[in-house]
């Protein structure tokens, strides 16, 4: 283990989990700690989510969205992915002494109506003043309860299960991406940051017993969620290139700054694990919705590298998508 | 390509049934990946086999240049803008990554016109540039630094640590410890430098030879020639990547990088020094020399007990046969630049083949 | 070693051009290929065009292969 902490340990990679594992669940008792997008308590014999994130994107405001709506949506995500119906949240402000008060505004008046469409109301909060240069602006931490009116959709995973993706991959991480590195866009790439609470609860409400897993790729992408989804257990997650939805723009930008899409992050996207003979169907009810318009089956669960993800390309050959130890840097070689 | 030929090529690379071993050695770490990431690397058949060479500039990056550039960054605090390739690669005693951590300022850009902004804008900071690359990359860095003799901008540097392959090549062929039967040579170096540089392969040491592009055919089609070449005994070099090289190749580059630049001999990390396979800058451009700007005495090089990327760069081995390979050495913790890179043999391996 | 994408070149402002691939656009510098001219479709490495990139030249060889396959596959071994 590295004796300071680095971009790594906070980039949903190998070494984020790694310190999750031997340094936190260690000292927080691994059985109390749940490790999912919500944690699933148990209140009066009623059933709740509970999740809580944290908000660090610089620049604030990006196209398609900025730390506001990140922040609500993030959270809603993680409580929906759960099968909850997200209800309330929270949001502690971090904010750098001498950051323009209308810059403030601008982001609250963006997390109240993103709350208001996503059907949630923030009704806790804190706010803590840093000296200037100790925060960059500003950072907003959330957390969030949903109810869980009858399941967790959390099911045991089978080989010949689909894998299904409600939308493009990598939109999000390569327009800030882009932006960082000033690529601009003549046809526009924008953040996909979106609730996709509405379009989750149309999908298991149709099919309550197929839609066995859940997830949000946000950090580390596509690739590490089916890397967690079949870690340590006799199950590969294949990927079939000529089936991933990914924009033009995205592979523009993934081919000048040597990046793949398939790591990077998505702030509006939830890759479901499905039972084989509903999976058309509930691709059919996400691209009903905005959100999910280019839903698509995007690969299997099978047995052929257990307690890995890879990729059948569209040559036809295979590669091993790892779990990256960190998040991808622009290069030349 | 259409994608139906792509699955014709892919099934005669599948089928291709040499009687015996051949083993090709991809020179650039851009084809290492690429054979890996498009999935061609998986149709091999049997008795072929490919072999990865000193292609990753970050990884024949030897250990005092990093060191050097973080002496630098401690006594004269310039601003360092690098390439993301660098910002992990051990050097002797840290790596860019943890002098970061430590508070040093190393800023990642994706041009080396980036950091010529860079300097320009904050013109009381200084900004030194790590300059590394093949042929490719250094022609930019040059006309860089040609740019900023003219417009005057006092607070950019270099740190000139680029190299050349050729002289990589020959020095590898010459020590005659790793049977190649053929070589895929890069497609971008050979736009810059042309074809004509490595006809010495096939003249003088008998092995046929493909420039080829990046994309899945152009590997389908490298590997099919190659073997078809070695198997009827053909010594050809044949420039497969057309579309891009010609056979004299970006003159206007050359003459640029040659303005800017002079070869000299180069230490390659793993390999030794290699006469006149690298490039400092000329007393023209001393202004721009971070050497002579930031004069420092970096700390002995030194490099981790049991790393054995020297015999990676070269061929002899693969990654497994290194004792540190996944165990002591991992992307996590890299020892070696070849675990570093992402184009580096064991980056490489360890991603996209361990089964 | 050189990671480089095709491009096409968008608008032409002195040392420097606007080349788009895929809807992205970005800043390049022709100091390399001073004679490029607007459209041309270019190969860009770090920022800087290299060298064009022929598309019929490209064209060219799917035929040739095409054919080398074909004639392959029908046991016309040379």
């Amino acid at each position: 283990m590295a004796k300071k902490i680095l971009p790594g340990h906070g980039s949903g990679g190998r070494l984020m989990n790694e310190m999750i594992d031997t340094v936190i669940r260690k000292r927080f008792g691994g059985g109390s700690v749940q490790l999912d997008d919500s944690a699933i308590l148990d209140v009066g014999g009623a059933s709740i989510a509970f999740t809580t994130d944290t908000f660090t994107i610089t620049p604030l405001f990006f196209p398609g969205g900025d730390i506001g709506t990140l922040a609500v949506n993030g959270t809603v995500n993680d409580l929906a992915v759960m099968g909850a119906t997200p209800r309330w949240i929270s949001c502690a402000l971090v904010l750098e002494e001498g950051l323009e008060f209308e810059v403030l505004e601008r982001v609250l008046d963006s997390m109240k109506s993103e709350a208001d469409r996503a059907g949630v109301t923030i009704v806790t909060g804190d706010t803590k003043v840093v000296p200037s240069g100790k925060a960059d602006r500003m950072f907003i931490n959330t957390s969030g309860i949903g109810v869980i009116e009858k399941q967790a959709a959390r099911r045991e995973i089978a080989p010949g299960d689909r894998i299904v993706i409600s939308g493009t991959i990598g939109d999000h991480g390569m327009a800030v991406m882009a932006l960082r590195n000033n690529l601009s866009f003549s046809k526009g790439l924008q953040s996909d940051c979106a609730h996709l609470n509405h379009m989750i609860r149309a999908a298991i409400d149709a099919f309550p017993h197929s839609v066995k897993f859940m997830r949000d790729p946000t950090r580390g992408g596509v690739a590490s969620v089916l890397n967690e989804i079949v870690n340590g257990k006799a199950l590969s997650a294949r990927l079939d290139e000529e089936s991933l939805p990914v924009r033009d723009e995205v592979k523009g930008v993934c081919g000048i700054l040597g990046i793949d899409a398939l790591y990077a992050a998505n702030e509006g996207k939830v890759v479901m694990i499905v039972k084989a003979d509903d999976a058309e169907g509930v691709v059919s009810i996400l691209r009903k919705t905005p959100e999910g318009k280019n839903a698509a089956i995007i690969g299997e669960i099978d047995t052929e590298f257990p307690g890995k993800a890879y990729l059948e390309t569209a040559i036809g050959g295979r590669r091993i998508l790892p779990l990256l130890t960190e998040e991808q840097l622009p290069r030349i070689c | 390509m259409t994608s139906d030929l792509n699955k014709k090529m892919a099934a005669r690379l599948r089928g291709l049934r040499p009687e015996r071993m051949i083993r090709i050695m991809e020179v650039c770490g851009t084809h290492t990946t690429e054979f890996f990431r498009t999935g061609v690397r998986d149709l091999f058949p049997e008795n072929l086999d490919l072999i990865d060479g000193p292609g990753c500039p970050v990884c024949v990056t030897p250990n005092d240049f990093l060191d050097r550039a973080i002496e630098i960054g401690k006594t004269h605090r310039p601003v360092i803008a690098t390439f993301g390739d660098m910002i992990k690669v051990p050097s002797s005693y840290s790596s860019l990554a943890k002098e970061k951590a430590d508070g040093m300022e190393v800023r990642i850009v994706y041009s080396p016109i980036d950091a010529l902004e860079m300097a320009a804008s904050e013109p009381g900071r200084e900004v030194m540039f790590l300059s590394v690359g093949f042929e490719t990359t250094a022609p930019a860095e040059a006309a860089t630094v040609i740019e900023a003799k003219k417009r005057a901008i006092k607070n950019f540097s270099l740190l000139a640590g680029n190299k050349l392959t050729p002289p990589a090549v020959e020095a590898l062929l010459a020590a005659q410890e790793v049977k190649i039967d053929g070589f895929i040579l890069p497609g971008h170096v050979s736009a810059v430098i042309g074809v004509a540089p490595w006809r010495f392969i096939a003249e003088r040491h008998k092995k046929p030879c493909v420039v080829s592009g990046f994309d899945a055919p152009d590997l389908m089609m490298g590997m099919i020639t190659l073997v078809d070449l070695v198997t009827s005994g053909r010594n050809e070099t044949l420039n497969q990547y057309s579309r891009v090289v010609k056979d004299e190749g970006n003159i206007k580059a050359v003459e640029i990088m040659n303005r800017v630049f002079k070869t000299s001999d180069a230490q390659w990390r793993g390999i030794g020094v290699i006469p006149t396979s690298g490039l400092e800058m000329r007393d023209e451009y001393a202004d721009f020399d971070a050497v002579r700007r930031f004069p420092v005495t970096p700390p002995p090089p030194k490099e981790a007990p049991g790393c054995r990327c020297g015999e990676l760069l070269r061929g002899l081995i693969i990654p497994p046969a290194c004792p540190l390979y996944g165990k002591a050495c991992t992307p996590e913790e890299p020892v070696g630049p070849c675990m570093v890179s992402l184009e580096g043999p064991c980056a490489a391996y360890y991603r996209y083949w361990s089964k | 070693m050189c990671l480089a994408v095709p491009m096409t070149i968008t608008k032409i402002e002195g040392t420097r051009a606007v080349a788009e691939s895929r809807g992205v656009e970005t800043a390049v510098d022709i100091s390399l290929m001073p004679d490029v001219k607007k459209g041309d479709r270019v190969i860009v490495h770090a920022g800087f065009i290299i060298e064009r990139l022929d598309e019929n030249e490209a064209a060219e060889i799917d035929k040739v292969w095409d054919q080398y396959l074909e004639q392959m596959d029908t046991g016309e071994e040379r």
